[in-house]
């Protein structure tokens, strides 16, 4: 039998790097966007890579990749990246063949856009097709909502770039707390304790210890140890499910989702922030989500009619204030709206700088 | 095969509309797999009841490693036989993103072989995710993988795979080598990766230049992100043809410039690169005529996570300006050092910004033995409560005279 070979690593990008690519490696001049989801890159030699960005729902067939396999070896040597929103990207030499391969990934179903002012794919996660602890489903909700609003990924129209990302619960394996718009699972009630698979799986101390708002103590039930939630206290972190699985929040009346809008991660113009809370919560509606992609539809538009060109949904309500966009909106505002974790102080209005 | 998709009229509603559909996916990799199959019949029911069924994750790997597999398990066996397992294999991405055909086929073979036949390409710390297989396939997925030059990715509480924005491969504004200094400590750090030793995760994540667009402040513990420290390039018969063209250069550069240091007469475009804050949006609006200085490096930035457990964070700066130089030695060193202190005193589950949250930067970066630089902090402190290390002693001075 052959050696078993371990910590080896990914293979060396080099080897996957088109030749264009490989010559002229850190020597690229300026680009410029063509056309919505099309770019060319112009090197020191004059060399000239052309892009095209296309969508993808994230979880794809094995048959898929082979499609896009086919495609790459047609039109561009068999080379080809997929981008840090799930895109993926074709990389021509020749101009020709632009239109030619858009067509072959329009009859796959995959739009060709995300560049410049527009929405780009749905950083998303797991959801209900493989994970545990969420509170709704990922992809469902992100094909929804991608159907409302594909025109803003096939165009540049926007005022500026809009990123949404979708987290199925607290735990935000996306990080999207830092997009224009993000979309989040949330539970609302407190774990339900299984006192009898508790005190086989989980460790009583641990549990307790997990709970950041100290909601959980050691108690005994029907004379066995276990623990006791504290449900004023619970906010629903999930954090005691992640270390004990008798701790269960999923339930189907009380999940559902909350939109956060205005953060950003690039440091154009404005410094990185985070999402702020539009909607405390929305109820699952599978298939199709029609509250939340309504809701977002209502907030995209809004801040297209409004900014100034580049601001992003962030900068946009700075400038305008959030009592405004609340009241442009038609979005309450709500108790849930009032932060109450720790320093919740700094996010308290400290001026008389408000407009009428 | 005589066996049949399930009915799914819910779920089959998602495969209407212009946006690719997941759904058409699962049917496309259901074709071949039993277990695709059954995962369209539970995902139905999820869609049904509005929960989902899938139970917390067990234990389950490859010999040696830590990491790299997500245990799942369905809580519908009987009724789901396929997928009763239905673990995940994050397998490290080639730096950038960047694949030949044939590597791709290679992968979806070994797939095809073992698996669902679903994949993520990618999921959100980087890796190739393998979507859906048995205990038992685990092994031979492993070995074929690495017989085709592959490795598995980080989970769990170890160095998480690290990525990296498509940088001077296809970006001129790539300050640094975000692909080789990827791909260098993805090699370096291959124990950490895959044999799980510290409190919890540790991501990297490199970007070439401010505009970051693998979302590195947000999302990793150590942020490094290109930055110039000289004067942005300019090319005047462009900033002229951009006027000419009909760019307002005054309300849409100018104006949106944050550090205020540009200056547009109609005529002449004036930058005072002292005052420059190096935020890109200028260079991204005239990717013709302007571009990043020449003096390029990288500032590193510690510390962002999600908000479990105690709230989210960004990432903070740590060294304001870095030059990587392969082997990037200085920067392991450090590192080694940040890990050294943050293993030993960090709790169960504490990020490392969480940790430095608790026993405060201050302290953290003595005991690190890293310079500390005003670019730290947005301000100075406002609070008065100040932890004064030292306080004199009447005889102080006495003491002082007679030592020197
Ligand atoms: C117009 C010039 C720009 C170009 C050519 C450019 C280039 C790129 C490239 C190559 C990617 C894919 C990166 C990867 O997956 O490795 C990307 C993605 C991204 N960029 Fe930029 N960038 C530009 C401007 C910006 C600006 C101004 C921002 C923020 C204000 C930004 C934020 C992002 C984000 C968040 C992503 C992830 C989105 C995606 O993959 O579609 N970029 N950009
Ligand atoms: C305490 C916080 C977190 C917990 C308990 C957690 C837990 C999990 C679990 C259980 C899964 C498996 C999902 C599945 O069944 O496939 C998962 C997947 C994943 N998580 Fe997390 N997660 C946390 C935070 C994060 C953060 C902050 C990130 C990234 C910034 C992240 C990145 C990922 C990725 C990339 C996956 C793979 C699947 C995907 O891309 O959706 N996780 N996480
Ligand atoms: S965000 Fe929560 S529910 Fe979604 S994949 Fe991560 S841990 Fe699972
Ligand atoms: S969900 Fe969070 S707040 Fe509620 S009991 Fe569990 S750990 Fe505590
Ligand atoms: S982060 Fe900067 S260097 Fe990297 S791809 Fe984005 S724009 Fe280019
Ligand atoms: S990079 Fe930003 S701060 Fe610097 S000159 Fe350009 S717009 Fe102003």
């Amino acid at each position: 039998m052959a050696e078993r070979l371990t910590d080896i690593g990914p293979p060396h990008y080099e080897k996957f790097l088109p030749p264009i690519v490989k010559e002229n490696y850190g020597k690229w001049l300026y680009h410029e966007v063509l056309k919505p989801g099309v770019m060319v890159h112009v090197s020191e030699s004059g060399a000239k890579l052309f892009t095209i960005r296309a969508g993808s729902p994230r979880l794809i067939s094995t048959e898929k990749i082979r499609n896009y396999a086919d495609l790459a070896e047609k039109y561009c040597g068999g080379h080809l990246r997929f981008t840090s929103r799930h895109n993926v990207e074709f990389l021509l030499t020749d101009e020709k063949n632009i239109d030619p391969l858009i067509k072959d990934l329009a009859d796959l179903g995959h739009p060709v856009g995300g560049i410049g002012n527009a929405i780009s794919s749905i950083v998303h996660t797991q959801g209900w097709v493989h994970c545990h602890s969420a509170a709704t489903d990922a992809s469902g909700v992100v094909k929804a909502v991608m159907d409302d609003l594909n025109e803003y990924f096939t165009s540049t129209k926007l005022p500026g770039k809009l990123r949404i990302a979708l987290a199925c619960c607290l735990n935000m394996c996306g990080a999207v707390h830092c997009s224009d718009i993000a979309i989040l699972g949330i539970h609302r009630r407190p774990p339900k304790v299984n006192h009898d698979t508790l005190r086989k799986m989980c460790e009583i101390p641990s549990v307790s210890a997990s709970c950041p708002t100290a909601a959980i103590r050691p108690a005994t039930v029907n004379g066995n140890p276990s623990v006791e939630v504290l449900e004023d206290r619970c906010m629903f972190c999930a954090n005691c499910y992640t270390v004990c699985p008798s701790m269960p929040l999923n339930d189907p009346l009380n999940d559902g989702i909350s939109i956060w809008i205005g953060g950003k991660v690039s440091n154009a113009r404005h410094e990185p922030m985070f999402s702020k809370l539009a909607i405390p919560f929305i109820p699952n509606n599978p298939p199709r989500w029609p509250e939340v992609t309504t809701a977002i539809r209502n907030i995209v538009e809004l801040w297209a009619a409004n900014a100034n060109k580049y601001e992003r949904m962030g900068e946009w309500i700075e400038r305008i204030g959030w009592p405004k966009f609340f009241k442009m909106s038609g979005i309450e505002f709500q108790k849930e709206h009032i932060d109450d974790f720790k320093h919740a102080g700094l996010t308290f209005k400290r001026s008389t700088h408000i407009t009428f | 095969m005589a066996d049949q998709l399930p009915n799914t009229p819910i779920l089959d509603e998602l495969e209407k509309g212009t946006w690719p559909s997941f759904v058409k996916e699962i049917k496309l990799a259901a074709k071949n797999s039993p277990m695709s199959r059954d995962l369209l019949g539970l995902l139905e029911q999820s869609y049904e009841e509005k929960i989902g069924h899938w139970k917390h994750g067990g234990i389950v790997g490859v010999m040696g490693y830590g990491g790299g597999v997500i245990g799942r398990y369905s809580d519908l066996p009987e009724k789901y036989p396929n997928v009763s397992h239905f673990h995940t294999i994050r397998i490290n991405q080639p730096s950038g993103w960047f694949y030949t055909s044939e590597a791709l086929r290679t992968l979806c073979d070994i797939w095809d072989k073992h698996g669902s036949g679903l994949t993520n390409m990618h999921g959100s710390t980087g890796d190739i995710v393998f979507l859906g297989c048995r205990t038992e396939a685990l092994e031979p997925i492993f070995s074929e993988l690495t017989e085709a030059g592959f490795d598995l990715g980080g989970s769990g509480s170890d160095v998480r795979t690290p990525s990296c924005c498509v940088g001077p491969a296809r970006c001129e504004w790539a300050c640094y080598d975000t692909l080789a200094l990827t791909y260098d400590l993805t090699m370096h750090y291959q124990d950490e990766l895959h044999r799980p030793a510290f409190p919890y995760k540790f991501k990297f994540k490199m970007s070439g230049c401010p505009n970051d667009c693998v979302a590195s402040i947000a999302r990793s513990d150590m942020s490094i992100i290109g930055i110039w420290r000289d004067d942005i390039q300019i090319n005047h018969d462009e900033v002229t043809k951009y006027a000419e063209g009909g760019m307002n250069i005054q309300r849409d550069v100018v104006g949106n410039c944050p550090g205020k240091c540009m200056d547009w007469d109609g005529k002449e475009l004036k930058i005072e690169n002292s005052y420059c804050r190096h935020c890109m949006h200028c260079i991204n609006v005239m990717t013709k005529a302007l571009r990043p200085g020449k003096d390029r490096g990288a500032c590193v930035l510690l510390g962002s996570k999600a908000p479990i457990v105690e709230g989210a964070l960004l990432s903070s700066v740590l060294i304001p300006f870095w030059k990587p130089k392969p082997p990037y030695t200085d920067l392991k060193d450090m590192v080694e050092r940040m890990h050294d202190v943050w293993c030993e005193e960090g709790k169960a589950r504490e990020r490392i910004g969480e940790f430095i949250q608790r026993v405060g930067l201050g302290n953290f970066l003595e005991e690190c033995e890293i310079d500390i630089a005003p670019e730290m902090v947005a301000h100075p402190r406002e609070n008065p409560y100040i932890f004064y290390e030292e306080y004199y002693e009447e005889d102080d001075g006495e003491e002082d005279e007679d030592g020197e």
